[in-house]
Parts: C-alpha cells; structure tokens; sequence
C-alpha cells in the first residue's frame, strides 16, 4: 500500500499524460480511480494507478469499504467475488459507483453554487471597497473644507475685532472732538456775550451821552510843570530824531546779536574741541589694535590715509579761526568723527564676537585663565574663611559652654579642681618656703638689730677707749711707759672685747655672704696675742678695709674707717 | 523772622517804591506813605475818591492815583507834598491808567477802550492811541524802558505798535498773524517780542524788535490753548502754560521747544522730591528748622475737575514765575490748585511740590535769592528754597489771612496782603544762610 506514495513525485507529469489515455478495462480495476480523477483538472495528484494492484484486490476493497462507510453509504459495500480478491461483485459495485456519482453531482452543484456566491460576495466587497474609499475621500475633503471655513471664521473675527477697536478709537476720537467743539462754542458765546455787553454798555452811554450834551472835557490841571526824568530839555520831533530812534533801535538789536553769537562762538569751539579730543582717542584705540593684523592691508592703509587725513585735519582745524573755512572744516570733521566712530563699532562688534567665539569653544584663552584661577582661589578662600569661622565659632561655643557649665555642675567644679590641684599643691609649697624664708629673714633682722644696737653700745665704748688711750698716748708721750703698757693692755682687752661683737657681726655677714673669712679670721687673732693690733690691721683682717690701703694709718684714715663701718651698719640694719 | 503790626488797607493797593525806601498804602481815599523801616508815616494824601489804582513813578518820587469811577488820576509828589495834579478824562470814562518808564508820563486807557490818552506832565501835552486791544495784556513796556509795546485792532485784524518811549514816536506797526491776540510780553534784553493768541487757538510768535517775524509755535490744535506766557530773567527760555495742563519750554536761539513739564495727579518720579509744608506754628525770631514731609512716592494730588460747560475753565497752567537767578520755574496747574510745582531749569526736571491744605492763593520769587513765598488764605505764610521748606505763622490777633504777597526789592522782606491788612514780615539776615 505504500508504493503508490513513493512514486507520486516521479509520475507527475507524465502519469497526466498516461492517465488521460488509459481506457476503461475490466482486467485492469484500477482503470475506474483514474477516471474519478480526471475531470479534476490538473493536479499533481497522480497516484492512483498504482492504489490496486492484483495483489492487494481484498484490501482495496475493504479499504473502500470503509471509505463509503465513512461517507454514508454503508449499504452499498463491494463484495469480492472469490476470497482470493481478484474478482468483483458487479451490483454493489455499480450501486456503489452511482451513489458515488451523485454524490459528485451534488458536490458539484454546490461548488458552482459556492463559487457563484464568493463571486458576488467578492464583486460587493469590490463594490464596498471602492464605496469606502470615496467616502473617505469625500470625508477628508470636506474635512478640508471645514478647517479651511474655521480659518476664514477667525480671520473674519480678526478682522470685526479690528474694525471695533478702530470703531472704538474714532468714536474716542469724535467725542474729544466733540468736547472741543463744545469748549470752543461756550468759549465763543462767552465772548460774544461779552463783547455783547460791552456794546450794550456803549448803546447807552452813548444814549447819555446824546442826551446829556453836557460833554465834560477832559482836562489836567497841574500846579507846575516838571521837569523832564533825564533833566534834558524835550526835542522836536523831526526826521532826524526819527533816524536816531532807527539807529537806535537797530543798534541794540546787533549788540544782543552780537552777544549771542559770541556765545554761541564760544560753545561752538568748545564742542569742537571735545570733538577733535573723541577723534583722536578714537585714533587711538583704533590703531593699535589694526596694526595687529586684524584688518586687511586695505583697511590699514585706509586707516593710515584717515590718520593722516586727521593730521590734516586738525592742521586744519588750527586754522579755522578763518570764517571761510569754517564750514569746510566742520563738515570734515564731522565727517571723520563719523568714520571713526563707525570703524569703533566695527571693532568693538568684532571683538564682542570673538569673545562669544572663545566662550563658545573654550579655548585658553589668556585673558579666561586667570579669570577662572582668580574664581578657583576666590572660592577657595571662602571656604577657607567659612571654615576658620566655623571653628571659632565652635570654640567658642565650647568655651561658653565651659563657663556655663563650670557654675552648674559639681563636676565641673571638680574636674576644675582637678587642674588646678597640682598648681595649688605648688603653690602651697611656695608659700611655706616664703614663710620660711620671712622668718628667718625676721630673725635675722631682730638679730641684726641687736647687734647693731649693741655695736652702736660698743663703739661708743670703744670710742671712748680710743679716746682714752689717745689721752694716755698723749699724756704717755713722756717716758711713763707703765702706765702706757696698763692702757694699752686696757686697749687691747678693750680691743679685743670690742674686737667680740665684731667678730660676731663679721661672723653674721660671713653668713650671709661668705663662711669663708670666718677661718682667716680666727688666725689673726691667735698670733695678736702679745702685741696691740693697729686698728687698720685689725679692720683689714675683719675685712672691712680692703688689704692694700695701709695709707689709711692716720686718725682721718680711722675716722673714715668708722664711717665706713657705720655705713656697713647701715647697710646690715637694711 | 519779625512780623511787624498790622497797617490798614483797601483794595489790595500797597506798593513799596521803587528805589525801597518807602511803602505806599491806600486807606479808601487816602493815600498813607510810609517809611519801609521804621514804618513811620511820612505824608498822607487824600484824593477825591476811593482809590481803585495806585502806582509809584520809576524814580520813586510820584505816586499816581487812579479813580476809575470818576474818570479821576491824581499824582502826588513826595518831594514837594504841597505839588498836585489832577487829570480828569471827562465823560470818556476811565478803565486803567499807569506811568510810562520814564515818570513823567501818564497812559490812561479810556472805557471801552477807545482810546490810550498819553498825558505829559512836563509839557501838560496830549497824544492820542488809537483802537487799543481789549485783551489781557495789550501794553508792555520793555524793561529798560525805552520801547512800549502796544495791541491794536482795527478791521477785525491784528496789529502790533511799537513805540519809542522817548517821544512817543511810533517806530514799527505790523500786522500779527493771530486770529485774536490776547497777550505781548518784551523778552527781558528788549529784543524779543512774544505775542500769543486768544485760547481758541495755540499760537505764540516771536517777533524782533525791529518788527520781523522770528518764529512761530504752536504745540497743537483745536484744544484749548495758551493760559500764560513768561520769560525767564537771562532771556534764554520762554515758558508757555497751557490748558492742557503742560509748560513748554521755548530756547532763544532756534526758538524751538526744548522741554515739556506735565503735570499728572500722580508724581512718580524718582527724581522729584515731595515736599508737604508742615503746618506749625513756630515763634518767632527762632532759627526755623526744616519741617519738610518728605513722602514716599508715588503721591496723588487732589484733583478738581472743572465744569466743561463754563468758560475759561480753571484747568492748565495758569502761573508761571522763573527764579531771579534762573535756576527754578514756579508753576501752578489749575486743576490742582493746592500744589506749587517746582522745576529746575538746568536739569530740565521736576525738583519739588509743595501741597498745601488749600488752593494757593499767590506765590512770588525772592528777588535776590532763589525762595519762593507762597500763601492760601490762611494764617500762614510758606517759604520754600531748595534746601528745605518752612511755615509761619504769622502772629498776630485776630488771625490775618494772607491772601497776596509782595517781596520787597532788596530788603529781605516780604508784605503780606490780607483783605483788610497788610503786614510786613522781615527775614532775618542769619536765615540767607539756609
């Protein structure tokens, strides 16, 4: 059963051929399917003369079989003649072909009946279509025509709107003209009944005039002359005095003239003056700017023609004092102010259109750098200067907390104490050593006080020891060598009692200066045993004079011994 | 500031001479001449009648008194108080009368004004001018005194006669292009002659001494026009007021309009300053300090509209006054009664206003200094100058309603009219300083 599949697409077009020139034979029960197939016209459908074969008769005709039982003919179903299936049972193959028939007939027949129905079908769709489109043409036109009906609406509405507002102004107009004309006519009858008035007033006192006759004349009556204003006599009248009055009249006419013009000179040279000045700063800042190639050779020797045309110019214009040229000069000068004025604004054109140049592609140019360097550190420094406020202000925010907090809280208090603590303990120490030291320096002083009241005893004594031994030396000058041993030995012990306190005082000022005399001290003392020490001696090893003076032997020297101790008193009570 | 009592007057009539030394008073037919400082009186004169006109010669020694009623002028000298002249113009009646410049002279105009009668009092001569103008200036005397400036009309048309002083010869006559000239006025130097039309039509002509047509000006038509005319002192500009509430400002070289003043209900420049005068009282002989208001702007002047039916409306510039020294115009809109406008001539622009409670009355420049004196009926007098403005009141009992003030030429003082009374105010030579 699957041969005939295989060679449908080699049979094609020849099998057409061989198809329509098969005949109906009745060895042959294939002949009947190619039948069926060729009023189909044209088909590649060209497997049918292999569907039976004398094989597969049995199958053929059960396949068929079922074929007309699935289109409804179940009651005409082919029969074999033999079980071997190569014959065929005639009747119900007939009945079955027939009934195959009509159902082709009636297929058929409702194809045409299809076909005719797609053909009107289609030929109003056709009909449809081209309806649609016209109506759609037909639509947008009057679309069209509609939009095109709103324009001419609105520019008519335009057009009232305009016409009102003219409407408006003229009717403004006519009232204004209105009420001028109204103004105008009670300004006239105003007038004419004044002038009406006073012809009025004429009527009648020309009527009293008439009737009275008294026609009073008028007169002056002076009781003397006066004498003219100018003290001058009066003139006649004469052709003369009439010429003078011209010539009068005319001549303060030209001095006003005169005077105008004089300042109107003076302004005019002025402005000329300010004029010439804008020329040549105009040259000015033109010409630099030219040289540097900006303009093309023509228009530098141009400008170099106007310059010198200026030269002339201004030649010219040193030279206008002359009335003549006057008018030549200033038409030239305006003339070149003009030139160059033009020729400035070209240029500052230019230059305004090559900065929007720059900007627009943002070049480097010289002159944006530091412009925007200048904006960068600006801005820089603000923040700098915001920042710097910002922390003071932090500081002092913290400060002032410091202080608020400091009376609030015990804490606070404490930590401040903390700080301070070791401060505190410092200063304490300082204040025990400064107490200290006034005691001491206390008791210093009272003993020093003592000593110096008790040396202050002791050299009275001591001066009247001297005093004494002098007396004796004196009175010992004769050979009463005795006497003078007692005193001075008097001397001596008075000496070396007197020698005591010194020692102690010198002891004292040791101590505050140096310990170290106090040695050298003792030793002079144990060799002065036998002999009497002089006074410089005894002073020198007290170091109180110094050791080379040995001039000061004599009584002055001691009295200025003495008061140099007493100076060293003072100085030790200090 | 010393205010001195108050003198009894009638009519407005109290002029100081010229020459400053005396004050002439009228007392319904008494003439009272007095002296300016010790306001002692020095003669009295009486006349015939109630004194409707009184006017000093220019060399300060005759007094003219005009009796309208009457026909009556009679002149009085100062010199020789025994002198006297009369003039009597008989049944052709009198409607105003002045001295010529040069004293010696008397123009009276007869009524309806057929004619100018010139009385000479030298050669006790008559000359006659014919059809004078009725308008509202038709004479004008040029400030030297030698040129006098006339109106006329004759065949419904227009001229102008110019005469020499000296001898009353007529130097030019010219017809005038206006339909209906109301007003002439001689430009300070002499050599300018401004001659306007009636309001019904803005026209102002400069006409030369000689007679020639300058230049013509009208600003626009149909509206109502011209309502005042000045010159400034230095002969540079000429301001003309108009009604429709604007000054033009006219140059004397291309007679050309170089400025526009306006006058809008509401001030908003920047660059005016507003001044309200304060109203105080102050004692006096007290430095006076600056009272000035000054308000923020925009302020709003009261505005009264005028009835549109009458005629001559009070609406536009009706006072103008320049400064003596040039710098300020003083201006007055009708319409806005109660405020003075102040313009400073050399920056073309609107320096102060002073509003007042009331309309002002009169207002007059300080002959020396650049202060302006101004007055509303009441009892107080306002000065301005452009470093502050002041009122005062003036002290005395009764109350005295200042209604017109006159400076005296060179005293530093002021004579403040009432209806009834006059009062001199002297400024104190410390207040120069403000």
């Amino acid at each position: 059963m699957g041969e005939w599949w295989t060679t449908e697409a080699s049979m094609e077009n020849c099998e057409i051929s061989s198809i329509s020139h098969v005949t109906m034979s009745p060895s042959r029960q294939n002949n009947f399917v190619s039948s069926y197939l060729f009023p189909l016209a044209k088909s590649s459908y060209s497997v049918i003369s292999a569907f039976c074969t004398e094989d597969n008769v049995l199958q053929c005709i059960s396949y068929i079989n079922q074929e007309l039982a699935s289109l409804g003919l179940c009651s005409t179903y082919i029969e074999a003649t033999s079980p071997e299936g190569t014959g065929l049972n005639a009747v119900p193959a007939l009945n079955a072909i027939y009934e195959l028939l009509q159902i082709h007939r009636r297929t058929m027949s409702t194809v045409e009946a299809l076909e005719k129905e797609q053909l009107k079908k289609s030929s109003t769709m056709e009909l449809m279509q081209t309806s649609n489109t016209r109506l759609k043409d037909q639509l947008e036109l009057s679309i069209r025509e509609k939009s095109g009906l709103h324009e001419m609406e609105r520019q008519l509405q335009l057009k009232i709107k305009t016409l009102q507002s003219c409407l408006k102004t003229e009717k403004d107009e006519v009232q204004k003209l209105q009420s001028i004309i109204a103004s105008r006519a009670s300004q006239y009858s105003h007038d004419a009944k004044r002038k009406e008035r006073e012809a009025a007033k004429l009527k009648e006192r020309l009527s009293q005039l008439l009737v009275d006759r008294k026609d009073k004349k008028l007169a002056i009556d002076v009781l003397n002359c006066l004498g003219r204003s100018d003290g001058k006599r009066g003139h006649w009248k004469t052709a003369k005095a009439t010429a003078s009055h011209e010539g009068e009249m005319y001549k303060s006419l030209l001095s006003d003239y005169e005077a105008s013009q004089k300042s109107l000179m003076l302004e005019n040279a002025e402005l000329k003056k300010v004029l010439q000045q804008m020329k040549k700063e105009m040259i000015h800042i033109l010409s630099p700017c030219s040289s540097s190639g900006r303009g093309a050779t023509a228009d530098d020797s141009q400008e170099q023609h106007h310059d010198s045309d200026g030269e002339e110019k201004m030649g010219d214009t040193s030279r206008e004092t002359l009335d003549q040229s006057c008018e030549h000069a200033r038409e030239q000068l305006t003339n070149s102010i003009r030139q160059q004025w033009r020729k400035l604004r070209n240029h500052v054109e230019k230059l305004d259109s090559q900065v929007s140049q720059v900007q627009n592609q943002l070049e480097s140019n010289k002159e944006m750098i530091p412009l925007e360097t200048h904006e960068d550190e600006m801005e820089r420094m603000r923040c700098e200067v915001q920042q710097c406020k910002e922390f003071i202000h932090a500081q002092q925010q913290l400060l002032q907390q410091q202080l608020n907090t400091s009376f609030d809280d015990e804490t606070a208090a404490l930590l401040n104490d903390c700080y301070t603590l070791e401060e505190k303990e410092r200063l304490k120490e300082e204040w025990k050593l400064f107490e200290e030291q006034k005691r001491n320096f206390e008791r210093e002083r009272k003993n020093f006080t003592e000593a110096a009241i008790r040396l202050g005893r002791e050299k009275k004594a001591f001066e009247e020891d001297r005093a004494s031994w002098l007396k004796n030396q004196f009175l010992n000058m004769t050979p009463f060598t005795d006497r003078r041993r007692c005193s001075s030995s008097d001397g001596h012990s008075a000496l070396s009692v007197r020698s005591e306190p010194e020692i102690r005082m010198s002891s004292v000022k040791a101590q505050l200066a140096k310990s170290s005399t106090y040695t050298t001290f003792s030793t002079p003392r144990s060799s002065q045993s036998g002999a009497v020490p002089s006074t410089p001696e005894l002073y020198r090893t007290l170091r109180l004079i110094p050791e080379s003076s040995s001039s000061r032997h004599s009584n002055r020297g001691l009295w200025q011994e003495c008061s140099t101790i007493e100076d060293g008193d003072n100085q030790l009570k200090v | 500031m010393n205010f001195s009592e108050v003198f009894k007057q009638s009519n407005q009539l109290c002029k100081v001479s010229p020459d400053g030394k005396y004050l002439a008073t009228c007392v319904q037919y008494r003439l009272v001449v007095r002296d300016v400082s010790t306001l002692q009186i020095m003669h009295l004169y009486t006349c015939l009648d109630q004194i409707s006109h009184m006017e000093w010669s220019s060399d300060s020694l005759f007094i003219l008194c005009a009796m309208y009623k009457r026909g009556l002028v009679q002149v009085w000298s100062l010199e020789q108080p025994d002198w006297h002249c009369k003039i009597d113009e008989g049944s052709i009646g009198l409607v105003s009368s002045r001295w010529s410049p040069d004293g010696r002279h008397i123009l009276n105009t007869t009524e309806f004004h057929l004619r100018i009668t010139v009385w000479s009092l030298c050669t006790k001569a008559v000359s006659y001018i014919k059809y004078p103008k009725a308008c509202q200036k038709g004479i004008d005397f040029s400030r030297d005194g030698s040129y006098m400036a006339l109106a006329e009309r004759r065949d419904c048309k227009d001229f102008v006669s110019i005469f020499v002083c000296d001898d009353w010869h007529l130097l030019r006559h010219f017809e005038t292009e206006t339909q209906d000239l109301a007003g002439l006025e001689w430009s300070p130097n002499g050599c300018v002659l401004a001659v306007w039309d009636s309001c019904l039509e803005y026209k102002v002509l400069l006409y030369s001494l000689d007679g020639r047509l300058l230049s013509t000006y009208s600003a626009y038509e149909w509206s109502l026009g011209v309502k005042s005319v000045s010159w400034s002192p230095s002969s540079q500009f000429l301001a003309i007021g108009s009604y429709d509430e604007k000054v033009r400002i006219i140059n004397h070289i291309t007679w050309k309009k170089i400025a526009q003043f306006e006058h809008p209900a509401t001030v908003e420049s920047t660059k005016a300053v507003s001044q309200v005068t304060n109203f105080v009282s102050l004692i006096n002989s007290l430095l006076l300090p600056h009272l000035d208001e000054i308000c923020s702007l925009p302020v709003q002047i009261p505005v009264v509209k005028p009835d549109p039916d009458r005629a001559n409306p009070k609406i536009g510039v009706s006072v103008l006054a320049f400064s003596s020294d040039n710098h300020y115009l003083a201006t007055k809109n009708d319409n806005m009664a109660s405020a003075v406008w102040v313009w400073n001539m050399q920056k073309m622009s609107l320096e102060a206003v002073l509003e007042q409670t009331s309309a002002v009355r009169c207002f007059q420049w300080d002959p020396r200094h650049p202060r302006l004196a101004l007055c509303t009926g009441n009892t107080k007098l306002y000065l301005w100058s452009p470093g502050g403005c002041v009122a005062v009141q003036v002290p005395t009992e009764g109350g005295f309603q200042v209604h017109s003030l006159n400076w005296h030429c060179s005293d530093n003082s002021l004579i403040l009219l009432g209806k009834e009374q006059l009062c001199l105010c002297y400024m104190e030579t410390d207040e120069e300083d403000k």
